[in-house]
């Protein structure tokens, strides 16, 4: 039943314990310790909301930067990537198969400030053998939501 | 959108000669309804009848790449091939029945025109056909439109809307030609148990009825199995299956249904098929390819959601004092409006007008269905709780002292 709570609140955070209770059959107080848990044993890391930047004035650049690592002796990749992640600026930080090894997501105030991150911070880490920055430009989509232009599809008040 | 009474007042109003037979079906029970609610800001409706999603995107990308490859010619009358292929698949993999592509399936526009197709094929004026009461609204009307006649058989909250076998046997006549079931129910949620519906399916072998078995609800079950009636011992060759892509893959728009039956009804229902429809919507039919080959993930994504809304839709009616029964199927939720004093039909109206909540009378679909009203709950959790909260307000107002 954990999961089928998860579902619910990885689409509506702000789902209540006594509507994920109406919604799943579960007893309230059973909803709320299963949250409990899951919230301490880090089974559900955040609540946070998916911000349309766009509509308010402000200034977030996004990159993605592509790592490539050199693996060193007694040094794995993990290591190496937390060396990167510890940094605020690192919004998101995978490691991956392919051309490269570390997938980073970098948001950022400018493109300055990005640039600088990359060659100031990034490219000095030890192990560090290539950096490839990509900014991006249009966010289309985010955590599974379309940023904009998503219409609401009129239905038929009553049908039989 | 109103007419303009001045304009129409001069206009000497001709007078137009309508068949007996158009006379003979009343218009449905809600149209006024449509009017009022067409006027109105603000209300939020439970009176729909289908998905609020959207067809899955990989379902439409498929239709929209036939199209710009100009697959918009007709298809073959009994529908695409590869269509009759994947559906005979599917009907294997999901009830173990076996149906001949090139024989034994039609595609149609909507499971509504097999409906229709398989009463003109099996009727001859005077026959009767057995429904449930409540019922969906188009049973009735399609049977009489077919020169035949509708024998209602009453159900009811205690007996969960089943259909009872005894009951069925006792109208059977010697003008009886068929049972006419649809669970899952539209209105009521019901959903037929194997045991139950295999008693109905003895009946009908006893007296030689067919049976045709509307089952576009199929997917939609929760915590329950669908029986198929067609997949009952012997009862392949005594079942018109009729079913549809509407509402499991959220395609209501797209209006391609099915039948599945043996031969000689698939030939007779293909004969008035042709004439009177050519064939289904080829778009249609390429984006029922994609749902039956890829669509099950999204099928079941949603019955998921469907189900987190029924309870709390159905939870919710309990608790602000309007007693429902619990629909084990399709979406909706069948509540039952005697705490107010009210008919169902008093009750929809004033709902509608003070509270601004759209549900359908139970009457709309039957005699038995009177007492009730149907609430769907293919609509978002927001609009549930709101118009719960509404719901609350206006049955303590009207609650019998």
């Amino acid at each position: 039943m954990l999961k089928e709570i998860l579902k619910i609140l990885e689409h509506d955070a702000r789902t209540t314990p006594k509507q994920l209770a109406a919604m799943t059959g579960v007893p309230q107080t059973e909803v709320t310790r299963l949250i409990k848990q899951a919230q301490e044993d880090r089974t559900i890391l955040k609540y946070k909301t998916i911000v349309n930047w766009d509509k308010v004035e402000d200034e977030h650049v996004w990159a993605l930067i592509e790592v490539k690592l050199t693996p060193e002796k007694d040094v794995g990749f993990d290591s190496m990537a937390e060396r990167i992640y510890r940094f605020p600026q690192a919004h998101t930080v995978y490691l991956v198969s392919g051309s490269y090894d570390l997938f980073v997501l970098v948001v950022g105030k400018s493109n300055h400030e990005i640039a600088d991150f990359v060659s100031q911070k990034l490219s000095h880490i030890e192990g560090v053998k290539e950096t490839v920055t990509q900014f991006v430009l249009k966010r289309y989509k985010e955590d599974g939501e379309i940023v904009e232009g998503k219409e609401e599809v009129k239905r038929q008040p009553v049908m039989l | 959108m109103a007419t303009n009474p001045k304009v129409n007042s001069r206009v000497k109003k001709k007078k137009y000669h309508i068949s007996k037979r158009a006379n003979q079906i009343s218009p449905s029970g809600i149209r006024k309804f449509f009017d009022l609610l067409a006027s109105m800001e603000g209300v939020i409706s439970l009176g729909v009848g289908e998905p609020d999603y959207a067809t899955p995107w990989h379902i439409t990308e498929a239709a929209i790449e036939s199209l710009q490859k100009g697959q918009t010619m007709y298809t073959s009358n009994m529908g695409m091939p590869e269509l009759r292929q994947e559906l005979s698949r599917y009907l294997k993999a999901e009830y173990e029945l076996e149906y001949d592509p090139a024989t034994e399936l039609l595609i149609t526009v909507g499971v509504s025109e097999a409906l229709d197709l398989a009463m003109r094929a099996i009727l001859d004026p005077g026959d009767e056909v057995i429904i449930s009461d409540p019922c969906y609204v188009s049973y009735e009307p399609c049977i009489v439109l077919a020169g035949g006649k509708a024998v209602a058989v009453p159900t009811n909250e205690e007996e969960s809307f089943e259909l009872s076998a005894a009951e069925v046997e006792a109208r059977v006549t010697d003008k009886t030609r068929a049972i006419l079931i649809g669970y899952p129910a539209n209105p009521t949620g019901a959903v037929m148990s194997r045991d139950r519906m295999a008693e109905v399916a003895e009946v009908a072998q006893r007296h030689n009825l067919l049976v045709a078995s509307d089952e576009i609800y199929a997917k939609l079950v929760y915590g329950v199995e669908h029986t198929c009636v067609a997949a009952l011992p012997g009862m392949k060759a005594s079942t018109i299956l009729l079913g549809g892509f509407s509402k499991a893959y959220a395609m209501t728009g797209w209006r391609i249904g099915y039948a599945a039956a043996p031969r000689e009804i698939i030939a007779a229902m293909t004969k008035v098929h042709q004439y009177t429809m050519m064939c289904a919507p080829t778009m249609g039919q390429v984006a029922a390819i994609e749902a039956l080959r890829y669509g099950e993930e999204s099928a079941s994504d949603m019955v998921e959601d469907y189900n987190r809304r029924r309870l709390v839709m159905v939870k919710g009616l309990r608790e602000i004092g309007m007693p429902c029964f619990e629909p084990k199927g399709a979406f909706y939720a069948f509540p039952s409006v005697k705490t107010t004093g009210l008919t169902s039909e008093e009750f929809a109206e004033k709902l509608l007008t003070e509270e601004k909540v759209a549900v359908v009378p139970g009457s709309a679909f039957g005699q038995c269905g009177e007492g009730y009203v149907r609430c769907c709950y293919a609509t978002s959790m927001a609009d549930i709780e709101e118009a719960l909260t509404r719901m609350r307000r206006f049955v303590n107002r009207y609650r019998k002292a």
